[in-house]
């Protein structure tokens, strides 16, 4: 089984925004990046199978030099090779869609796994729609996931609940929380990973569907204000703003 | 044209597809064209209800092939509606399906896609969203390059708002079988609750809440007030036996309730990312200097183990919640 993993490098959880002088990207100063968590899951998920059943696993990301960083601890905790489609990483959804798709129409890859979004930029479109441009099953959203005979069945989070997608491989499969704990690199992951090389290859064209024209912080949030007494006369005061003045209930 | 995909759920139209719907005949209007609602099953019934909500137009493709929902069989569906009809706009509520079908649909018209949007309008005949990023600690304004373009709405934002439309019915030709992938079984649904993404009101707990088992106090705030429970990240990471379904935050859901009764969360950035857009704002924290409180339209300087009980039984004495 040949698996490919998509993942995107983004800014830490903890980044505070600031938006650069072109009044429409982020600011970079400052900026922690790391891989995004929700392909941490997925990239656990591949090695998972490669231990499991057996799985030549390949990693992927979109972008510039830096997004080397993101290839070398993919291998440093388990994949078998990497692949940097270089690019200027600023392409919206579809068009990563389009190079990843132009990369991996070819190769043979039975599963895709990438996050079910990336974090930041939180469209959770890529995976769905190169499933769209590969032609393959999709299943999002995953918590579980089960790889049969040139099938799978995985279960996907929806409003309150859960659902059992069962489809046919090849299929893209987008992770969410819950998939799995992913593991830290071992000493002698990180070791072996300096040894392999990131194979470099030029993004084929893509067109974007979409792009960001400003980017703002959200409007300050009206001054509040601290409710006195003791918890029964807190809890009355509570409940009296929030019929009067928020008018909420 | 613009289409909008709506959901049915008991033979009535969803409230976030109502929405959808209700912000389609706005842009319908100020850009002068049609609006249709598209729906997919294997019964449509309740689909006429489109016109309460403007619709022009009400496709339904109904059979037996989309009894259960599968991504390919119902991007097939949209995306030959939307070519039959020469639509340029696709809209879907920001839903367990819209999200995973508006994609592949916007993929196989070669249009461009907008995510959970919270504005929409018209800027030289072409769509134009704007969207929360970094979880909403930012806002990004989206124009489209594409001659179509899809987006999908984020529930609790924009107001379902009746206005008759014709509603003149068609039907449309369900695919045949044989998908690349398909639901089989639908789990844990028994709760009935609304999802975290599109409730009214939510009360969250967070670390201050000491262990699993003291959610059951939220709960019953929540159960007062007709809201459902969340958690922040250090809640559901604490090993207590939350699901991470629960959690709120940049790695969590991202909500926008009309009011967010935030018990023991300290705030943290990942945590305010996700619930920011929240219209009110409650705070009850022990600490006098947690962040939390700049947020809070209403804070609480106190012992949520004390304030909690009292809020539900003050809500339960005012008849809050009961409507």
């Amino acid at each position: 089984m040949k698996i490919l993993v998509a993942l995107k490098q983004v800014p830490d959880t903890e980044t505070k925004i600031k938006v650069a002088a072109d009044g429409r990207s982020l600011d970079p100063a400052d900026v922690k990046w790391i891989t995004s968590p929700y392909d941490e899951y997925a990239l656990e998920e591949a090695i998972r199978t490669k231990e499991g059943k057996g799985a030549e696993v390949v990693a992927l990301s979109v972008g510039g030099d830096s997004a080397k960083d993101v290839l070398k601890n993919a291998l440093a905790l388990g994949a078998d090779s990497a692949v940097l489609l270089k690019g200027d990483g600023q392409g919206d959804a579809f068009a990563v869609a389009q190079i990843i798709a132009g990369y991996a129409k070819d190769k043979g890859f039975d599963l895709i796994l990438c996050g079910n979004k990336g974090l930041g930029g939180d469209n959770a479109a890529m995976g769905p729609m190169l499933a769209e441009l590969l032609g393959v099953a999709q299943a999002n959203v995953i918590v579980m996931l089960e790889l049969g005979e040139g099938t799978f069945k995985a279960e996907r989070e929806i409003e309150g609940g859960s659902e059992i997608v069962e489809g046919r491989l090849p299929a893209v499969i987008t992770a969410q929380k819950g998939l799995n704990e992913p593991r830290y690199a071992s000493l002698k992951g990180i070791m072996a990973a300096k040894k392999k090389t990131i194979e470099e290859v030029d993004a084929v064209p893509a067109t974007v569907g979409t792009q960001t024209i400003a980017l703002a912080l959200p409007p300050e949030r009206p001054a509040g204000r601290k409710l006195e007494g003791d918890a029964a006369a807190q809890a009355q005061a509570l409940l009296q703003a929030l019929k009067d003045e928020a008018k909420v209930f | 044209m613009i289409l909008v995909f709506c959901e049915l759920k008991d033979g009535q139209i969803r409230k976030p597809s109502a929405e959808a719907l209700s912000e389609g005949r706005r842009l319908a209007d100020a850009a002068g064209r049609q609006l249709g609602a598209l729906f997919a099953g294997a019964s449509c019934a309740g689909a006429a209800e489109a016109a309460k909500y403007g619709a022009d137009l009400i496709l339904t493709a109904e059979g037996a092939t989309l009894a259960s929902y599968s991504s390919d069989a119902y991007a097939t569906v949209i995306a030959e509606a939307m070519k039959a009809k020469g639509a340029t706009v696709l809209l879907a509520a920001a839903t367990a399906v819209g999200k995973d079908m508006a994609p592949r649909a916007a993929a196989r018209l070669g249009a461009g896609y907008a995510s959970d949007v919270t504005g929409l309008s018209f800027v030289d005949g072409k769509l134009q969203a704007v969207r929360p990023v970094y979880a909403g600690k930012a806002f990004a304004t989206t124009s489209f390059a594409s001659a179509v373009q899809v987006a999908t709405t984020r529930p609790n934002v924009f107001a379902a708002t009746e206005k008759a439309g014709a509603g003149t019915m068609e039907t449309l030709a369900a695919p045949a079988g044989d998908f690349k992938s398909v639901v089989r079984e639908i789990l844990a649904k028994a709760s009935g609750k609304v999802d975290l993404a599109e409730a009214n009101v939510i009360v969250s707990g967070g670390r201050g809440m000491k262990d699993g088992a003291n959610f059951k106090i939220l709960e019953e705030l929540a159960d007062a007030i007709g809201g459902v429970v969340g958690a922040s990240r250090a809640a559901v990471d604490a090993g207590w036996g939350l699901p991470h379904s629960m959690q709120v935050g940049q790695t969590g859901k991202v909500v926008s309730p009309t009011l967010y009764i935030a018990c023991g969360i300290s705030g943290a950035i990942q945590h305010i990312a996700g619930m920011s857009g929240s219209k009110y704002i409650v705070a009850i924290n022990k600490d006098p200097e947690a962040p939390i409180f700049k947020l809070a339209n209403y804070g609480i300087v106190g012992d949520l183990f004390e304030v909690v009980p009292e809020l539900t039984k003050a809500a339960k004495a005012l008849g809050i919640g009961k409507n």
